[in-house]
């Protein structure tokens, strides 16, 4: 009698199971939800600074114009507490919101759409339990006629592939957890690929470094030279978990998503993002350019200004110091075609992240106020072509351009 | 009338060193922390960029980073028959002012006291008899042992990733260390300091002599250091711009580079700068008080309440504080009744200048605690049997760094300006350097601090008033210590030397060190201290004064830094291990 009835609850355990997996109340559902919205780092665009989590209202700044993340607390007036969880698939995966309003894709959702409608759900079940805020967002403060969300059907056309993730066969668990982060939650390409003039991935070009935001977010492919090609695994794990390793410190846009999201991961999913991005077969491996010549003017008064400004915490070899100062010799950043990044750090300084288990979060000074366009463009020439670097030589025009772009911009 | 703000478990006065610490290790204990500096914020990148860190003009001679005395000041007298004035510009030491205090623009000189330190009078009265001491003179022993707070000065060490070599591990003399010193537990977290050629040739002439040269203990980085909080510092550049600076690379172990990071983390910490605390609230008992009140700076009041109020600004103002509220009855120099004020002492440092024949010295490159020392002559640690005289100090060549506009070295005889000054000052730049001895300052009766009965502050409030001259006692230990330097100095073979020991009266116009101490002395006896051994008042049993150099009963002959960071931790393990568990008087 008692083995038969035991017999009976483990049945009604088997089936039960699929349905308390679908239970929004589920504390083991929830608790996945959170971690995935950290894997998203959704808490990064909405929620403000000093704001309330999840309440929107941060503004983000893309090439057409400022777009304010949405509340996504369960406020039904002002979040998102009225939407089904067809909308919020929908929303998430297509691009849709409530009543089928098209969204900008400075919403990830054509990353997010690799995602299990399982996952989406289960970050829909976090999102019900955060605090209820009520904040009303204009989200859309783009110019005519990018204000016209229908714009988006076309642009939605030509750059938005909607698909599940697929896992690859031949690889690893560990590596298809990795891409699927990469590609889908953690959406590393929305920032890290290149994008087109309409602002669509350059889906031949995936993870090789993209400009945004004033913010050039280097090359995630293993490329030696120019991508995380000469980064151990672990040294991947330390930057993503720590915010620096003994090749660089994140500052800007990564540092948030360090902050927010990476340095909260389980180490699990982390070293897959890792086996992932040192095997990810990307990119190409690309001749390096001759390095500029010691002899050439530039270098030459790049050295003596380096001497002055910058060997005092990068050193006269330009190795820095491991979780302080960064790498310059044989740095990819240093390297990276798009000097956009390097520059903006030499003009205006920047503040490394923080992390609990490296607090320093050192920074750097701003050298607008003391150095001139064409002492910045000879110092980071020469710290690009100097202790076996080589990249093409900074312009004096194009830090007066930046110099310019950074004075105007919040 | 006062503003209430919602109650805090603890409300911390002053955010340098001690503040810092205690700050942390109460938030680390869980309890809702707040900090009140008078100051601004200040942040290593932002607020000393290396690109203008080393601007000598705005830092050593504007003292950009210090106290304006329009905030602060004090009034001075060297004896009671004189009227005492108000300092007007800060010179002959130089408080600090803004988040991390003296701990930023110090020089990183982290020295242990001796053992026989912490028992003076009982130690001086064994070896010499009790007669040996002047009647004035108002020495007593700490209430705490070496024994006692060598883990906190390891700790606090470790916390700083202090640059030197042991002499003492565990007992065991080792060498090329301070063959004098206490025992340690641990050698230095990190190596000496690379030492530059004056102080070779020193340490060279000190051996010659029958002296135990060894490199000075430095809170400046030999080597790239990740403290016990995870912090990380870097590596020292010898760029000589320690003293009166912030440090820009993040190689001086100050709050900034050591704690805050760490610190600022804890959502249960906050701090309130700008805001300078007026008065520590007691309740209608007088027993106990209930917070601080302070003002910002739209000179809008606002009351903190908190359960524990840890006094931790530099030592005169923690001694002013108390005058203030009125905690613990004020010292009277004329009956010697009274303890808040009481056993204030200073430094009695003196020199040798030395011009040396076809020598480079590169004095430049130097740090804030570089340099070779001996300790032959301080503490008890030589025989002052028939001398006349007790204390000493440390001497040797200690290298801070020859800036352009305060380091004009000459020899005797020089114009002191036009075309021969300019001309003498660029042959000898580089072969002339100072030798220092670093003195004790005993206590005496008549050397106390009281409010001031005339002059008042921009709040109101009386300025607190010092008087102070170095005795008799001193001078004689000054000149004794500078002949014995001397003789080293002429083993150097100098071309010209001048050896200047220390003549009163003290005059607060020429700087001489910033280590003000006592005032609110640590001791076993209430009738003769302000604090017990756990720097817990003894009459507001939830007022602490943890570790500021105020508490020390009289100053030894070396910087206090060491010690004022070491009682922190020592005070703030009592608050967590004993006080928090039963509040109350813990002695």
């Amino acid at each position: 009698m008692m083995r038969s009835s035991l017999a009976v609850a483990a049945l009604l355990a088997v089936v039960a199971a699929p349905a308390a997996a679908q239970d929004s109340q589920s504390f083991d559902r929830i608790e996945r939800g959170r971690a995935l919205a950290v894997l998203g780092d959704c808490g990064g665009c909405h929620t403000a600074p000093g704001g309330k989590p999840f309440a929107g209202g941060l503004p983000l700044a893309t090439p057409f114009g400022t777009i304010v993340a949405a509340n996504i607390t369960p406020d039904r007036q002002t979040g998102i507490g009225n939407m089904t969880d067809a909308e919020f698939l929908s929303a998430l995966r297509e691009g849709r919101g409530q009543g089928g309003k098209r969204l900008y894709p400075a919403m990830p959702y054509p990353a997010y759409t690799k995602m299990t409608d399982d996952d989406v759900l289960a970050i829909r079940a976090y999102l019900a339990t955060v605090e209820p805020v009520s904040n009303a967002v204009v989200s859309n403060q783009l110019p005519f006629p990018l204000n016209i969300r229908l714009a988006m059907l076309g642009w939605n056309w030509l750059n938005f592939t909607p698909g599940h993730y697929r896992p690859d066969p031949h690889k690893s668990a560990e590596w298809n957890r990795g891409a699927y982060i990469v590609q889908g939650p953690a959406h590393c390409g929305t920032c890290h690929t290149p994008k087109t003039l309409l602002g669509g991935d350059k889906a031949a070009a995936a993870l090789a470094g993209g400009t945004l935001q004033g913010w050039y977010a280097p090359n995630l492919t293993n490329d030696p030279r120019s991508g995380i090609g000469n980064w151990t695994k672990d040294e991947v794990v330390q930057y993503l978990k720590t915010g620096s390793n003994s090749w660089t410190l994140a500052s800007g846009p990564m540092a948030e998503a360090i902050r927010h999201s990476t340095s909260h991961m389980p180490d699990a999913d982390i070293a897959a993002i890792a086996t992932y991005l040192k095997d990810s077969g990307l990119g190409a491996v690309k001749a390096a350019p001759v390095a500029v010549a010691a002899s050439n003017n530039a270098m030459r008064a790049g050295a003596a200004i380096f001497k002055d400004s910058c060997a005092v915490c990068h050193k006269d070899d330009g190795i820095g110091e491991a979780h302080l100062f960064p790498r310059l010799a044989g740095s990819a950043l240093v390297q990276s075609e798009d000097p956009t990044t390097l520059t903006r750090l030499v003009l205006h300084g920047s503040r490394a992240v923080a992390t609990a288990t490296k607090p320093t979060g050192p920074a750097m000074p701003a050298f607008d106020w003391r150095l001139n366009d064409a002492q910045v463009a000879a110092v980071l020439t020469y710290i690009r072509n100097q202790w076996g670097n080589a990249a093409a030589p900074v312009t004096a025009s194009n830090v007066a351009k930046q110099r310019r772009s950074l004075a105007s911009a919040p | 009338m006062a503003r209430k703000l919602p109650r805090k478990d603890v409300v911390i006065v002053g955010l340098g060193w001690t503040g810092s610490i205690l700050a942390y290790e109460m938030a680390k204990a869980g309890l809702d922390v707040v900090a009140i500096e008078r100051g601004p914020w200040r942040d290593t990148a932002t607020d000393f960029p290396p690109a203008y860190a080393q601007d000598e003009l705005r830092y050593a001679v504007r003292l950009d980073l210090f106290l304006r005395p329009q905030q602060d000041t004090l009034t001075f007298r060297n004896n009671a028959s004189q009227s005492a004035l108000p300092i007007r510009s800060f010179s002959g030491f130089l408080p600090g002012n803004g988040v991390g205090g003296a701990g930023v623009h110090w020089n990183g000189q982290t020295w242990r006291f001796l053992p026989t330190d912490f028992k003076l009078r009982s130690h001086l009265e064994e070896r010499y008899g009790k007669d040996a001491l002047p009647g004035d003179m108002t020495i007593q022993d700490w209430p705490v042992s070496y024994d006692e707070l060598e883990p906190y000065y390891d700790r606090f060490e470790k916390l700083c990733g202090t640059s030197g070599k042991a002499g003492n591990l565990k007992g065991t003399v080792q060498p090329g260390g301070n063959p004098f010193e206490g025992w340690r537990s641990s050698d230095y977290p990190n190596p000496p300091l690379k030492q530059g050629l004056a102080a070779t040739l020193f340490a060279e002439a000190a051996r010659k002599t029958g002296h135990t040269p060894f490199p000075q203990p430095a809170s400046n980085m030999s080597e790239a250091y990740t403290n016990p909080l995870g912090v990380k510092l870097g590596q020292c550049t010898y760029c000589g711009f320690c003293e009166r600076f912030g440090c820009g690379n993040y190689a001086k172990s100050s709050p900034q580079t050591c704690v805050l990071p760490a610190l600022m983390r804890f959502p249960n910490f906050s701090a309130q700068t700008d805001s300078e605390v007026t008065k520590i609230n007691l309740d209608s008992t007088g027993k106990r008080a209930t917070g601080v009140t302070y003002v910002d700076t739209s000179g809008v009041e606002w009351e903190q309440p908190a359960d524990i109020v840890l006094v931790c600004a530099f030592s005169l103002f923690n001694v002013r504080l108390m005058l203030l509220s009125g905690i613990g009855k004020p010292y009277d120099g004329a009956t010697g009744q009274g303890v808040v004020g009481r056993n204030y002492a200073y430094q009695t440092t003196s020199g040798v200048s030395l011009i040396l024949k076809d020598k480079i010295l590169n004095p430049f490159i130097a740090t804030g605690a570089h340099g070779m020392i001996i300790d032959d002559y301080n503490g008890d640690n030589f025989d002052h049997s028939g001398l006349g005289f007790v204390g000493g100090g440390y001497m040797g060549a200690g290298q801070t760094g020859a800036r352009p506009i305060s380091t004009r070295p000459v020899p005797e005889g020089t114009p002191k300006w036009g075309a021969a000054w300019k001309k003498a000052t660029a042959e000898t730049y580089q072969s002339a350097f100072n030798l220092s001895t670093h003195g004790s300052s005993y206590s005496y009766q008549d050397c106390y601090l009281d409010l001031d009965p005339t002059y008042k502050d921009r709040l109101g409030r009386p300025l607190m008033r010092m008087t102070f001259d170095f005795h008799d006692n001193e001078l004689k230990m000054s000149a004794y210590l500078t002949a014995r330097l001397a003789e080293i100095a002429r083993a150097m073979d100098p071309v010209e030397m001048k050896a200047s020991p220390r003549k009163g009266p003290y005059n607060v116009n020429i700087y001489q060190t910033t280590h003000n101490t006592g005032g609110t002395v640590m001791g076993a006896d209430p009738a003769n201290s302000v604090v017990n051994r756990y720097c817990q008042s003894w009459d507001v049993h939830n007022v602490f004064v943890p570790g500021g150099a105020s508490v020390f009963p009289q100053n030894h002959g070396y910087n206090p830094t060491d010690t004022v960071g070491a009682l922190a931790y020592w005070t703030a393990d009592a608050i967590k291990n004993r006080y928090l568990k039963n509040p109350g008087p813990l002695v």
